[in-house]
């Protein structure tokens, strides 16, 4: 069908053309109008209370005494119960999340414009490892934390990105591929570019040198500081590529503990979804399997647009986390998803595997045929809420939302 | 009962979250180890193994830059075996052996992307999916060799139709052999480069051929497979004509020779009268066909063999056979069993100049078929479909044919066993040491005589002269041919006693 | 005789896409022969509605 291909090749040429920078941090509520009291925006497709996992709930409740809509937890399960609380997906808002991925309006978040295309996308600051509301963590110290990024270090970040006229991520990217990380799993090294650009800022505009110690210590001491980042600019670059008419190419990957759902640029707005799969990876010392929470985040946008787990070959410790995966394996990940996808990325480029673009726009259609689904490189949260990430690993994308797109999609452009 | 703790700090020693967890994972599987650790002394990792009870006091000063191991055991005894084990690991350089398995796309079009210059896209999928791969290949600009089966005609009418659109070559399906520019593809042999160029339906009659040209002194340009059907009506010769005219416009090749079962009349005129238009000299064998008026630059023959002598110039010489004598087991017929199609074929042309009826799976023209009954010389097609559903050709694989061998052997109303050879890439490495060792295996009286011939080359993997030796000292006659082999066993089973 | 698009394959050196038996990749390769062997599978795992719907959409 020739005019599939016109439409994915169109789809190509916005995800290759798109120009992310990482411009400001700014509320939540400023950021997204449409964004009200006691609306929680949640990674993944839609869902509701009922159907949350324990880590989602988690961090609703402690989000809901965040937010100062309850005064304890218990009383925001409650409420939550009762329906008090409208559950919405962060994607329906030009925003994205990790893990649990909650945004409410009293968070700050960042915001990455893509500046070909002008649109914007959101995502709240990476809040650290460890107990972290992005993992169902809810206690007093995650809500401090909490309180400091959108107090001090929300407002912080947004004057230093002002007054370094934004950061431009695509190259900082593309540099951080030949550094070994593949922006889901491994953030090390765009971490540490992101903090080399932004110190200098961060000095001329924090006075406190207390504050700005602080500051600038909580970026580089989070390895995954600027996994949100990217997430951030996955979304930016992801979605003008949403609604071409014929265009097989996925625009979002996304899960949000129960359900893993992909869109579809030619089936609109619509979400393809399928139990979500467990991860198989290593864990933190005293967990094992059985404590692990099925897969979550919105953060597989960054594999929608060719990084994480399809940019594998770049990050051969990674690697590591699968199974029996060896390190010199990295590459053939990648390798494989080039079997799925429409094309590859010439600036983003993968030394190891002599500097082959990473793999980009995932055909709906490939993944049918060759029975290939995106690996995915992920955390894995314990499945208690308020525990925290207990290993790492890799996961699959579930084929049957792929295939139920495909059906949704053959009818769309007139095929059954 | 206390758990054992033992925690150990080596300091500014740097080390992969991922190589660490690794470890841990190792030495977690010593017996009496309930929990271990290996990770660098961050404050969150400080708390994790904290959490895990695997630090005592010690463990607890490390530093980020620090590596910490922490062991809790049901003792002491386990507890020192873990934290040899995490030593072992740590001062063992990381040997990490391949992955057992490398990368290989999935797709065609990935391949292409591999190898942008790939030109022929070789298919032996089951048929029902070897169309489809086919398709995709002549329409990313591929040639194409079908080795499948089970192709239904009007896939392949409508494959080479489009192919012939887009000038690009299918040869196939059901294409065992092809020498392309040198190089032997799936089932043929390793013949030596010349100025004679081939187009074949029939992959055993190719092989012959080629071989025997070889053993003649002559050489290949090409031998362009196009499948067994190419020259039925509907199929029209597409892949022969096309083959035709490349190899007329080929400066490397001088004389063509074309192999076939014999084609429609309607098609056999089209061919024939487009050998007739090259200026090359050309011979014709549609195998166990009729006579027909032959263009006047162009030869017909009726034998593989006198394929190979005609277009060689060399003479008709009929080697004699060394025959057994003072043995008669009182047998006066035949039977043969065959891995090539076109081998049979060959032999029942050659065994209706006997005195008895043959009979065959695949009758060639005054021939029998096996469903009418009767006496007479039975020649099998042991790679025809019926013999293959669900098991490997017997070229591949000869112990289905070997089997039906040995109880051939020890039936003495057969006079003589005739058999086929075949060997090249793609067949089996050693069938003749295969069949040797079978009969070897086995005393008979009064058996009849085995008579082969080997299809191959000396520079084929399993080498044609190796292959005849084993054959021999077994006791079974080996011809030079194919054809010799078929007369000398006619003549065995007729000699006057 | 002017040559055609076939003599232009005859011609130039073989590279070898091969799809099922892989024995046959290992003897081209064998031979120096370049050859990329697919690691085929039945198109949509096997499942002919979604693989005719794939040939229809031209996957």
């Amino acid at each position: 069908m020739q005019r599939i291909e016109a439409a994915n090749k169109q789809a190509l040429e916005r995800i290759l053309g798109a120009d992310p920078i990482l411009i400001d941090v700014i509320p939540a509520s400023e950021a997204i109008p449409t964004l009200t009291e006691n609306r929680i925006l949640h990674a993944g497709p839609p869902l509701n209370w009922d159907q949350m996992c324990g880590p989602m709930r988690g961090a609703v409740c402690g989000i809901a005494v965040f937010e100062g809509w309850a005064r304890s937890l218990d009383e925001a399960a409650n409420f939550s119960a009762e329906g008090a609380f409208e559950f919405l997906p962060n994607h329906h808002f030009d925003a994205v999340g990790p893990m649990t991925g909650l945004t409410t309006i009293g968070q700050p978040v960042m915001v990455v414009e893509n500046q070909t295309m002008g649109n914007r996308a959101y995502c709240a600051i990476n809040e650290g490892l460890g107990k972290v509301m992005r993992f169902g963590g809810n206690d007093h110290e995650v809500l401090a934390r909490l309180r400091w990024l959108r107090d001090e270090f929300g407002p912080a970040f947004g004057r230093a990105l002002r007054h370094l006229g934004g950061l431009p991520l695509k190259n900082l990217v593309a540099r951080g591929l030949t550094m070994g990380d593949e922006m889901h799993q491994r953030n090390v090294a765009c971490t540490g570019l992101t903090l080399r650009a932004l110190a200098p800022a961060f000095a001329e505009t924090v006075r406190d040198r207390g504050e700005l110690s602080k500051a600038l210590a909580f970026i580089g001491n989070n390895d995954q500081f600027f996994l949100n980042i990217a997430m951030a600019m996955g979304k930016s670059i992801m979605d003008p590529v949403r609604n071409i008419e014929a265009a097989s190419i996925v625009t979002a990957m996304s899960r949000n503990g129960t359900d893993f759902g992909i869109r579809v640029s030619g089936t609109g707005d619509s979400w393809f979804t399928a139990p979500v799969e467990m991860p198989e990876g290593l864990y933190f010392p005293g967990f094992t399997e059985a404590d692990a929470n099925p897969d979550m985040g919105d953060s597989t946008i960054v594999e929608t647009v060719g990084l994480g787990g399809f940019a594998m070959g770049a990050a051969p410790a990674v690697a590591g986390f699968v199974g029996a995966g060896e390190p010199s394996s990295a590459v053939d990940f990648t390798r494989k998803m080039s079997d799925i996808t429409v094309g590859e990325n010439p600036e983003w480029s993968i030394p190891g595997l002599n500097y082959l673009g990473v793999p980009t726009g995932i055909d709906i259609r490939l993944v049918v045929e060759t029975g290939i689904v995106p690996t995915i490189n992920t955390g894995i949260a314990h499945k208690e809420p308020g525990i925290g990430q207990v290993g790492a690993g890799v996961v699959n994308a579930p084929m049957h939302c792929f295939e139920k797109a495909l059906i949704a999609f053959a009818e769309g452009v007139g095929i059954t | 009962m206390t758990d054992t703790v033992i925690t150990e700090v080596r300091k500014s020693l740097y080390l992969d979250s991922v190589v660490l967890m690794r470890m841990s994972r190792a030495i977690t599987q010593i017996d009496g180890v309930f929990e271990a650790a290996m990770m660098m002394g961050t404050p969150a990792n400080i708390e994790i193994m904290t959490d895990a009870g695997l630090l005592d006091d010690v463990g607890r000063t490390a530093t980020g830059g620090d590596l910490v191991i922490g062991i809790r055991a049901a003792d002491k005894i386990s507890a020192n075996a873990a934290l040899d084990a995490a030593s072992t690991q740590l001062e063992k350089p990381q040997v990490e052996k391949r992955g057992n398995k490398e990368w290989h796309p999935k797709t065609l079009r990935t391949a292409i992307k591999e190898a942008p210059n790939s030109n022929l896209a070789l298919i032996s999928v089951a048929g029902q999916f070897a169309v489809s791969e086919a398709r995709k290949a002549i329409r990313r600009g591929l040639n194409v060799m079908i080795f499948s089966d089970n192709v239904s005609l009007l896939d392949e009418v409508e494959l080479k139709r489009e192919a012939k659109k887009l000038d690009r070559l299918i040869m196939g399906p059901d294409c065992g052999t092809a020498i392309i520019n040198g190089v032997p593809l799936a089932f043929s042999n390793v013949v030596p480069r010349g100025s004679i160029g081939i187009v074949g339906a029939s992959g055993t009659g190719m092989q012959e051929v080629a071989s025997l040209i070889g053993q003649y002194g002559g050489g290949i340009s090409h031998a362009v497979g196009v499948g067994g059907r190419d020259l039925r009506t509907e199929v029209g010769g597409i892949s022969t004509l096309m083959a035709i005219d490349a190899l007329d416009s080929d400066p490397n090749t001088d004389k063509i020779v074309v192999i076939s079962k014999p084609p429609s009349s309607e098609v056999g005129s089209k061919v024939l009268q487009r050998i007739g238009e090259s200026s090359k000299t050309s011979v014709i064998c549609f195998i166990g066909g009729r006579k027909l008026a032959m263009p006047v630059n162009a030869t017909q023959v009726f034998t593989l063999k006198d394929t190979a002598c005609t277009v060689m110039d060399v003479s008709h010489s009929d080697a004699e056979p060394v025959l057994p004598t003072g043995f008669d087991n009182g047998g006066r017929l035949i039977k043969g069993l065959f891995s090539g199609g076109t081998l049979c074929a060959e032999a029942q042309v050659l065994l209706q100049q006997g005195k008895n009826a043959v009979y065959s799976n695949i009758p060639v023209a005054n021939s029998l078929s096996m469903a009418e009954g009767g006496q007479g010389h039975v020649l099998l097609d042991l790679g025809d479909d019926q013999y293959t559903k669900g098991k490997p050709h017997p070229m591949i694989d000869p112990s289905g044919r070997n089997e039906l061998i040995l109880s051939a052997v020890q039936d003495r109303s057969w006079g003589a066993i005739l058999l086929d050879v075949v060997i090249g890439f793609g067949a089996h490495r050693d069938p003749a040491g295969l069949l040797v060792d079978l009969l070897n295996e086995n005393e008979f009286n009064d058996a009849p005589q085995v008579f082969a011939s080997v299809t191959g080359t000396e520079d084929d993997p399993q080498v044609r002269s190796r292959q005849v030796k084993k054959l021999a000292q077994a006791g079974i006659i080996v011809a030079p041919t194919n054809a010799d082999a078929a007369r000398w066993a006619l003549s065995f089973v007729e000699r006057s006693v | 005789m002017k040559k055609t698009k076939i003599n232009e394959f005859l011609d130039a050196p073989l590279t070898v896409i091969n799809i099922g038996l892989e024995t046959f990749a290992d003897e081209l390769e064998e031979q120096g022969v370049p050859v990329v062997h697919l690691d085929w599978a039945p198109p949509a795992r096997g499942n002919p509605k979604l693989a005719a719907l794939l040939s229809k959409l031209g996957a």
